[in-house]
């Protein structure tokens, strides 16, 4: 607790360091990134020590806050979620010094860096305080310090709407967390989380509440409509902390919520995979048919969400139903995707911002081959697909094997039933789907901005980035190749975490089930190590089979074709057309087609947009509506001060008539 | 688990694979009333790539030869896991099908980055067939092996086939393992390229799904995809049959037998299939492998009731 009391202050400190010193923005970045970097490697060395011991650490100051103490502690389950916050703070922060030499306005440096280290701050202060309001308070300034990074660039009109969507949804999203927490604490009269209680009559509402409040922050479809727009309109660095860590806060509220309801009935498990499913598949969906490559990597975060909460679900089920496989797999899937998504999802976006520096665009059909002039974020940013796919010999194979034997070992274990074979077919039947619907998205994403030709002036004299934003890639990328050869050991560190869910007298049982999950994630680990060497050994055999021989080079094979241009390549939309075509209830393109017409035709147009199914048919009607009624409400603010004084005195003396009669 | 004995059927299908090929080659030639290449054609041509020079397009980079490389490494390693008929593999964890349906994706996602890579309108579109359609076969391939998980109560592929035996058919689980059979015949012909999905012998770029991935590939790139190929054949082959062939002995050799002669079965019936039906238009495609998920969906139900 003590590095990471300290951790924090330098975090804090740094920020407000680098605001005073905004005149001079040079040294106003290096001092914020230096302490961004030293906190939160101190934050993450005080982490691991907690997870590594298993033994939670607490503190409490003597100032008073309302309803309760001043406690922050770190626990398993905090620590499992400090450990990518500070890992992808400390990247980020690296990357985002030279990031922002070159796409801020030199003025607005300090504070960019203000409310970076703040953001990095308290989400670390959220997942440790230990007092509802406290929690509350942190949270709160998190959204705020990351809805003033996403505003960074507030001179244009889609940032400003993007920003407005985003302060409205997690207003929205926090307004149930304080009914929640009034709810919770009301027995004890005390917003100490170590209070906490639940009457069993509430439970219900309580898991709902939690469920729409925290799903706000985490993106479960249907609210995760300010997810594609605000982490697209936020400098590169600061979509990576958003997409990759940021919402996680919102899985780790609903589990630290869990812990205070105590034995889930089967309904929580089953909404949980409903929501994980319709997350998935939509999340993808909606994912494969963008055209923005931050705009893609957005949704296909709300779709690895939806994985997370797959894997909650099936763990809370096993929980209910005490097979205690079940509950022991899908909660640790759960927890190793948060690890695995935080690193590749920062990696792909960190990534994006690269192309975006180095390509002045970041639309599909205007990017390509740009592995030839970028080679290194090109490599990474295929490590990073190949992950996010769940592919071996990458990590995030690991957590849907977890999150795929839980279900599979419930089955083999107990069944009989058909609410058995629904789970199976909507738990193996989403992952499969979406692993397919994934390499889809991102074999795109990949092929339409690094392989080929390029299709536009800007990407045909792309360049690559500089020292500090390649070390950065490479680093998140090692780490994802890292996680998943040492597969074995993640079971094991995360145990203790997945147990504080578990309700006490099913502990036992649980905690020996996640030990043997190490059997089948070390012989995967094997067969990773087992697949690099073959392709070592056959990548040996190739080059000893050509050395010597004739090796000619030669236009692309296109049918004959004498004159082959770059705007004759397959683009990203018609790449992922057909797809598009066969889910159209579900993503509807809006189209607007004006074929060429006449004997000589001149100029026809063609423009396709996906907008979001849930803005467009849900929240925008339901928004629309509230701002037509507040409309009509306009006859009561006129302006006159007379009338004002009026209302005032009015509501004095309904007031008083109240109180004394 | 490793099992020595596992090295034999590695060493089986390591020399066997190029013949599945073969026998569906000379089949349809049977139909045809052609003569047929030689058997050991395919043998003969992987022979002449390696022994070729290369030629590479100025667009490619290296992820276009790295592709035929992880395509061939990842079918290396998931024979590893893949048994014949009851016999154990060389390797088996709980989870070990799931390797292998994913070791099959690390292939096609590399295979189908190079045919993006060429830059080539052709290839880019057989790139986005492919990925379509293993993206609707995907489930149904993994919901089937999750019906045998659910039948015998295990996890790993050895223990699983293990158990699928005549005890299994004579407790009433035949026609949940037909059903799981069809919709595993289905995958096989789709992620093999074969007719009703693809044909392999088309002529027109335009119609072609897989072999105009391939185009731009020559000399030991494309031995390697022509091998990687055989090899992905004989891996989906293999859970066929030891589905459709429920019958343990326990002798090692027996069951080997039976299970080759499985796939020698498993290649005429596919040349039959390729020389009986016309190949599905584009549009029925996704239906005919939705209908495979259906499948294997209502023998998941039948199981696990």
């Amino acid at each position: 607790m003590g590095l990471f009391g300290v951790g924090l202050m330098v975090l804090i400190g740094g920020g407000f360091l680098s605001l005073g010193l905004s005149k001079t923005p040079k040294t106003a970045a290096a001092v914020a990134c230096f302490t961004a970097v030293g906190g939160s490697l101190l934050v993450l060395v005080g982490g691991l020590a907690v997870l590594c011991s298993g033994s939670p650490v607490e503190v409490r100051f003597a100032w008073h806050v309302p309803f309760g103490s001043c406690s922050f502690g770190l626990d398993p389950l905090s620590c499992v979620f400090v450990l990518p916050i500070a890992a992808v703070v400390a990247v980020a922060a690296v990357y985002g010094r030279e990031y922002l030499e070159h796409s801020c306005r030199p003025s607005m440096i300090g504070v960019s860096w203000f409310f970076f280290n703040l953001l990095a701050a308290t989400m670390l202060l959220v997942v440790a305080a230990r007092n509802g309001l406290l929690f509350l308070v942190c949270w709160e300034a998190m959204s705020l310090a990351s809805f003033f990074l996403v505003m960074s660039d507030y001179e244009r009109e889609e940032v400003r709407r993007a920003g407005w969507i985003y302060l409205a949804a997690t207003h929205l999203g926090t307004s149930l967390l304080l009914v929640l927490f009034l709810l919770l604490g009301r027995k004890s009269g005390s917003l100490d989380f170590d209070q906490f209680s639940s009457e069993p009559a509430l439970a219900g509402t309580l898991f709902v509440l939690a469920l729409v409040g925290f799903g706000t922050k985490a993106g479960f479809i249907p609210v995760h409509v300010w997810l594609p727009e605000a982490h697209p309109a936020a400098p590169s660095h600061v979509s990576a902390v958003m997409s990759g860590v940021m919402i996680k806060t919102g899985i780790y509220g609903l589990l630290r919520t869990l812990t205070f309801l105590g034995q889930p009935p089967a309904w929580w498990g089953w909404t949980l995979v409903g929501i994980g499913a319709a997350s998935g598949i939509l999340g993808i969906l909606f994912a494969l048919s963008q055209r923005d490559l931050k705009r893609l990597l957005a949704y296909s975060s709300v779709e690895n969400i939806g994985i997370i909460a797959l894997g909650l679900g099936t763990g809370l089920l096993g929980i209910t139903h005490r097979v205690p496989a079940m509950a022991a797999l899908g909660l640790l899937g759960a927890l190793v995707h948060v690890l695995n998504h935080a690193l590749f999802k920062g990696l792909l976006f960190l990534g994006a911002g690269a192309v975006q520096h180095g390509a002045a665009t970041r639309e599909l059909d205007r990017l390509g081959g740009l592995l030839k002039r970028m080679p290194v974020t090109g490599a990474t940013f295929l490590v990073g697909a190949c992950a996010v796919c769940g592919l071996p010999p990458l990590n995030g194979f690991l957590s849907e094997l977890l999150i795929y034997l839980g279900v599979l070992a419930g089955v083999a274990e107990q069944r009989a039933a058909v609410s058995w074979a629904m789970l199976c077919v909507l738990v193996i039947g989403t992952l499969a789907l979406v692993g397919g619907f994934a390499a889809v998205c991102f074999t795109k994403a990949f092929g339409a901005v690094f392989l080929g030709e390029p299709r536009s002036d800007a990407s045909r004299h792309a360049h690559e980035v500089g020292p500090a934003m390649r070390y950065s890639l490479v680093t998140l990328a090692a780490a994802c190749v890292l996680v998943a050869l040492s597969a074995p050991l993640w079971p094991l560190v995360f145990r203790s975490a997945a147990l504080t869910i578990v309700p006490a007298t099913f502990r036992a049982e649980t905690a020996a089930a996640a030990g043997r999950a190490t059997v089948p994630l070390a012989a995967a680990a094997a067969a990773f190590l087992a697949f690099l060497a073959a392709s070592g050994v056959l990548a040996a055999v190739r080059k000893r089979l050509l050395a010597g021989r004739r090796i000619d080079r030669g236009p692309t094979w296109d049918c004959g074709y004498a004159a082959p241009t770059a705007r004759m390549q397959y683009t990203a939309s018609s790449y992922t057309g057909p797809l598009v075509v066969l889910f159209r209830m579900f993503v509807r393109p809006r189209v607007d087609l004006r074929p060429p017409e006449g004997l000589f035709p001149i100029r026809g147009r063609y423009a396709s947009q996906v907008p979001d199914l849930f803005r467009e048919y849900f929240f925008g009607p339901v928004f629309a509506g509230i701002a037509w009624v507040a409309s009509r409400l306009r006859w009561l603010q006129q302006g006159r001060i007379q009338l004002y004084v009026l209302y005032i005195a009015l509501t004095v003396l309904v007031l008083l008539v109240w109180k004394l009669g | 688990m490793v099992a020595p004995s596992g090295l034999i059927s590695l060493a089986l299908a390591l020399a066997l694979a190029p013949m599945m090929p073969s026998i569906i080659n000379r089949t349809k030639a049977l139909f045809a009333g052609r003569h047929g290449q030689p058997w050991l054609q395919p043998y003969r041509e992987l022979w002449k790539l390696l022994h070729k020079g290369a030629v590479y397009s100025h667009t490619t980079t290296p992820v276009f030869f790295t592709g035929p490389i992880v395509g061939c490494a990842a079918m290396l390693v998931g024979l590893l896991f893949v048994p014949l008929a009851g016999t154990h593999p060389l390797i088996s964890f709980p989870g070990d099908f799931l390797l292998v349906a994913y070791l099959l994706g690390l292939a096609r996602f590399f295979t189908v980055s190079a045919a993006l890579d060429t830059g080539s309108s052709f290839e880019g579109m057989g790139a986005s067939r492919e990925v379509f359609f293993s993206a609707l076969a995907e489930p149904a391939l993994l919901l089937a092996l999750a019906t045998l998980a659910a039948l015998s109560g295990q996890l790993s592929l050895a223990d699983i086939f293990a158990r699928i035996d005549a005890g299994v058919l004579a407790s009433g689980a035949g026609p949940a393992l037909l059903l799981a059979a069809a919709a595993m015949m289905v995958v096989f012909l789709a992620e093999n390229a074969r007719i009703p999905v693809d044909d392999p012998n088309t002529h027109l770029e335009l119609t072609m799904i897989h072999e105009v991935m391939v185009l731009d590939h020559s000399g030991p790139d494309l031995a390697a995809i022509q091998y990687a190929a055989c090899l992905k054949m004989w891996i989906l082959g293999s859970l066929l049959v030891s589905v459709l062939l429920p019958v343990r002995s326990g002798w090692l050799l027996a069951d080997l037998g039976a299970g080759i002669l499985g796939l020698g079965l498993l290649a005429v019936a596919t040349g039959v299939v390729e020389s009986v039906m016309a190949r599905l238009r584009l549009v029925r495609v996704p239906q005919f492998l939705i209908a495979a998920s259906i499948l294997s969906i209502v023998a998941l139900v039948l199981v696990v009731r």
